[in-house]
């Protein structure tokens, strides 16, 4: 939390976490924050932190749920590091969090909640606040519980229900020390809890009533003030990965012409695209929940030959049940996005944490040669862009996509400035018209070497598709030698083509110099503020990040070249790296792995990035 | 409304639908026949032919596709199920014809098939059963009757095998049919009624394989025996059957039993008479079950009942939403819930 001037004291930005049992509702508590944090102008990002299990044990450590918002004045590109304020409603979130906060950071605790009983369960053997472990906090305690009783009296509902209320209070506390405004969250409750009049005066009662008590005790020694951030003037709103991968591929079917077919299978984290996509029929977008993941693929792959724009979405583990009819769609040269949200593996692995350990998996787990496009999300907001442009550039070149997200980016929010579908690149897939005299199945576009896609019900056009090798032009079975190994390289040289289709690779600082980073996909909001921030301390360091994968962009060899040092960051034991060994080989590579199912913190970063300048 | 198939009077032959490609299953395998029906049955359907779409998995059978001079897709072992489905729902106006093996559906595809048979999408299906793998050379599959000596059961299977009607109704299947690779009119007349119901129509077809497993289903299609082992079943016709026509099924309180008509004061009123279109599945079971010596096999139409398409309840979805939904573009959804608007100065305003 820097500050920036003192009394009503300004920020530049603050993190603040919120922490509870898993059906204390924290989720709820920190979008509303997102959400009037949206209303102050600033920027911000979101992560959700939450268990694999829908109700742990409550109390425990392995139970505690937690969202943490970073925002701020400038432009915000992670959920940030460590917390400045800790909102703990319990002592197992106080145990869990202890190691995501600043040494400084306000510590909100509920009293209630810090009883002997729930010390045990969270695997404490004294008060916390009482054996020297919060010493340099400042720790709050609110009686939140009993409070948010008190104030709900009136009312006469039940302590339960009354209690699944106090995150309000909590947040009302919030509210007050950042000088925020109840009245939208107000009107939150309103829409809401339309059919339940007391829900809706109970949460709008026990905010304000957090509020005032914040006020009233003066429970914080200031209250902060951060100004808003200097976006670009237009629409904004808050989006999840998902959501914005999921709202991408509408914008494409819309674009191209085309009916969105998403086979899907429910699986962690991935399983909102699906749920999202089956809320937009009115766009003719069928979500198909299959019985597997083999299904979700191959329902796809016959939606894509009937001339849909096909979809599936998965994780790690799905991805692998899917090989085999990847390898279909090469061969059938169909158009086809495969979305991996990747988790932490190998296996069920960790289901709710990130990785990006399934990059190997994309560009090479399938039988025989069979190369795809691979391409990696950004950001949550990103996941949007690089969502349509899988589509598009799958449609276009008759291929299969993989587009690679993860779990931090699908679950994290940012803010997103709304753009206009027609503002989007044209999609045009290569459709054959009706008794086209010169149409054959794998009759290829000089440039592009796409074949074209002639759609069942189309007069004129039958034919034949399938996962035998076919020969080249006629699309007849084949089995010829010379042949079988002109079509491998036609469909490699059709992938590597594409590079003429994507964007180059952007340097971000100098040019040339002592050391490159290299990262990809969903890390890059962490590597560019640590690289950022070092660029302001005067230190000469440059950034270079990939969202195209395979294809590499064409500029990667040359940009390698102007640099002594390469240094590639990536959350696994070095995939991206042996990769780019592989195709670049005249170059040494660096490499910082981390595996923990965490993301890359901005002060590791820079530690790291230092260090290695002064080897 | 959600589109369906249209069918409208087209001068088509059996030659429309022949394709230029070398048949290349095995002389004398019984797939030859099966061809030759399909090729005879898609001109009487009224269908475009370019709205046919052959679909199948792999193995000796899923060939089928290239054999059709229709749209096709050669799909992965098992699979074909899924396929369907996809093209189905993306374009419920397509004839569908999934072409499958009991290796194929039985077994690497026996999640797909059942789920399929459960969604109720109008798909055509036609399974091959000839209780073998056969393009693999031999070895036993989930249809093998149990101690059968294969290349991979040396010493006879262990495992008692599925029997694909009971699997399709307890996976609640609405259309079940069976025929005989030996009897090309009862092929095309199953395949005519299968074609006509709308929603997963799957037609188990006792396949012979020549060369793996010649002569499983002798007993049954045996020229010298076949009118005792087979029954040809017909809607609201009585269950009769035998070279004399004077065998007959009656349902008792132990099941189906096998009476003959003149005898021990059996009448031709007592005979059990056949209801394809019942929801009940209890005798259309008891009838899957039925097999020589002790009963005929139970062949033609066995089970027939209507329900709704999955294509017709998800477009249906469509429409209503489309005509109802106050989000008419992309753009709109992009816009609805919370959004702001960050105006020259960088001030918000809601």
């Amino acid at each position: 939390m820097a500050l920036k001037k003192d009394r009503v004291v300004e920020l530049e930005n603050a993190v603040i976490r919120f922490a509870g049992d898993s059906g204390d509702g924290m989720q709820l508590t920190g979008n509303l924050f997102s959400d009037s944090t949206a209303f102050a102008g600033n920027d911000f990002a979101t992560f959700p932190d939450y268990p694999a299990e829908i109700r742990a044990p409550q109390g425990t450590v392995a139970g505690v749920s937690g969202f943490q918002i970073h925002f701020g004045h400038s432009d915000i590109h992670t959920s940030g590091d460590l917390a400045d304020v800790l909102v703990a409603m319990n002592p197992a979130s106080l145990k869990a969090n202890m190691g995501w906060i600043t040494k400084e950071a306000i510590i909100i605790v509920d009293t209630d909640a810090f009883i002997e009983k729930n010390f045990n369960k969270a695997g404490y053997k004294n008060d916390p606040r009482k054996d020297g472990s919060l010493v340099g906090h400042q720790v709050v305690e609110a009686p939140i519980t009993t409070l948010t009783r008190e104030a709900v009296k009136e009312l006469h509902i039940d302590n339960k229900s009354a209690q699944k209320s106090k995150n309000m209070f909590a947040l009302g506390m919030v509210f007050y020390m950042f000088n925020r405004d109840c009245k939208k969250t107000h009107e939150f409750f309103e829409r809401k809890f339309k059919a339940n009049p007391i829900v809706v005066k109970a949460n709008q009662t026990v905010l304000t009533a957090g509020y005032h008590f914040a006020h009233t005790i003066e429970a914080f020694a200031n209250t902060f003030k951060i100004e808003p951030a200097p976006l670009d003037k237009g629409l904004y709103r808050n989006v999840t990965g998902n959501l914005a991968t999921a709202w991408g591929l509408l914008a494409a079917a819309e674009r191209s012409g085309l009916k969105l077919f998403l086979g899907s299978y429910p699986i962690t984290p991935a399983s909102e695209i699906l749920q999202e996509l089956s809320r937009h029929k009115q766009f003719s977008a069928i979500a198909f929940q299959a019985e597997d993941e083999i299904a979700g693929i191959v329902s796809t792959l016959g939606a894509s030959f009937a001339g849909a724009l096909p979809v599936t979405s998965t994780s790690g583990p799905g991805l692998s049940l899917k090989s085999e009819a990847i390898g279909l769609a090469v061969m059938t040269e169909l158009p086809i996005v495969i979305v991996d949200v990747q988790r932490g593996g190998p296996s069920t692995g960790l289901p709710t944490k990130s990785e990006q350990s399934d990059l190997m998996q994309a560009l090479f787990g399938r039988n025989g040669e069979a190369p795809v496009i691979v391409m990696a999300a950004i950001s949550s907001s990103d996941c949007f862009y690089s969502a349509y442009e899988a589509a598009k550039l799958s449609l276009e070149h008759m291929t299969p996509v993989i587009l690679l997200t993860d779990g931090s980016l699908a679950n994290g929010s940012e803010v997103f400035r709304v753009p206009h579908v027609a503002d989007l690149p044209s999609i045009t897939p290569p459709l054959v018209e009706a008794n086209d005299p010169n149409f054959k199945p794998y009759l290829r576009d000089p440039k592009k070497l796409s074949r074209s896609w002639a759609i069942p019900g189309t007069e004129g056009l039958r034919h034949r598709i399938g996962g035998l090798e076919k020969e080249n032009i006629s699309g007849n079975v084949s089995q010829d030698p010379l042949n079988h190994q002109k079509m491998s390289k036609i469909r490699e040289e059709k992938v590597n083509r594409i590079a003429n289709y994507i964007s180059e690779l952007d340097v971000i600082g100098e040019e040339e110099g002592e050391l490159l980073v290299v990262s990809w996909g969903g890390t890059y909001g962490v590597m560019l503020t640590a690289v950022e921030e070092l660029r302001k301390e005067g230190i000469n360091i440059s950034m270079a990040h990939f969202k195209y994968i395979k294809p590499l962009p064409k500029n990667t060899r040359e940009v390698f070249a102007r640099f002594k040092k390469i240094l590639v960051c990536e959350i696994n034991l070095g995939q991206f790296v042996n990769y780019l060994r592989m195709n670049f080989p005249e170059y040494n590579y660096h490499q910082y792995n981390k595996l923990q199912g965490l993301p890359f913190m901005v002060t590791e970063l820079k530690e790291k990035f230092t260090d290695f300048l002064k080897k | 409304m959600a589109e369906t198939i249209k069918t409208k009077k087209l001068e088509l032959t059996k030659e429309d639908f022949e394709s230029d490609q070398m048949v290349k299953w095995c002389p004398g395998c019984g797939d030859h026949a099966i061809l030759r029906s399909v090729e005879n049955v898609f001109p009487q359907l009224g269908i475009p032919k370019e709205d046919f779409v052959v679909v199948s998995g792999i193995g000796c059978s899923s060939r089928f596709p290239y054999y059709m001079n229709t749209y096709g897709i050669h799909g992965i072992h098992g699979r074909a199920a899924a396929l369907a489905t996809g093209i189905k729902l993306t374009n419920p106006k397509l004839s569908v014809w999934m072409i499958t093996g009991d290796g194929d559906s039985m077994a690497i595809g026996g999640n797909h098939f059942i789920h399929m048979a459960r969604r109720n999408a109008d798909i055509n299906v036609l399974l091959f059963n000839n209780k073998i793998y056969g393009l693999t050379k031999g070895q036993y599959s989930p249809t093998t009757p149990k101690g059968s000596k294969t290349k991979s059961s040396p010493q006879g299977t262990f495992e008692p095998p599925f029997n694909p009607g009971e699997l399709v109704i307890g996976a609640r299947g609405k259309f079940f049919a069976r025929v005989v690779d030996t009897n090309p009119k009862m092929m095309t007349e199953v395949f005519l009624e299968a074609a006509k119901h709308r929603g997963t129509s799957i037609v188990e077809i006792l396949a012979n394989c020549v060369i793996f497993n010649n002569k499983i289903h002798g007993l049954i299609t045996a020229r010298e025996t076949k009118e005792d082992s087979q029954i040809f079943l017909h809607a609201d016709k009585p269950m009769i059957f035998g070279k004399e026509q004077n065998k007959g099924l009656v349902l008792t309180s132990s099941g189906l039993e096998v009476v003959t008509i003149g005898e021990n004061g059996v009448t031709l009123d007592d005979i059990l008479v056949h209801d394809p279109y019942k929801a009940d599945p209890g005798v259309h079971i008891m009838l899957c079950e039925m097999k020589p010596p002790e009963f005929p096999a139970a062949l033609g139409v066995i089970r027939s009942v209507k329900a709704e398409t999955l294509e017709s309840l998800v477009w249906n979805s469509i429409e209503h939403e489309k005509r109802t939904s106050p989000l008419k573009s992309v753009d709109d959804l992009l816009r609805t819930g919370n959004t702001w608007i960050i105006g020259e100065n960088g001030n918000s305003k809601n």
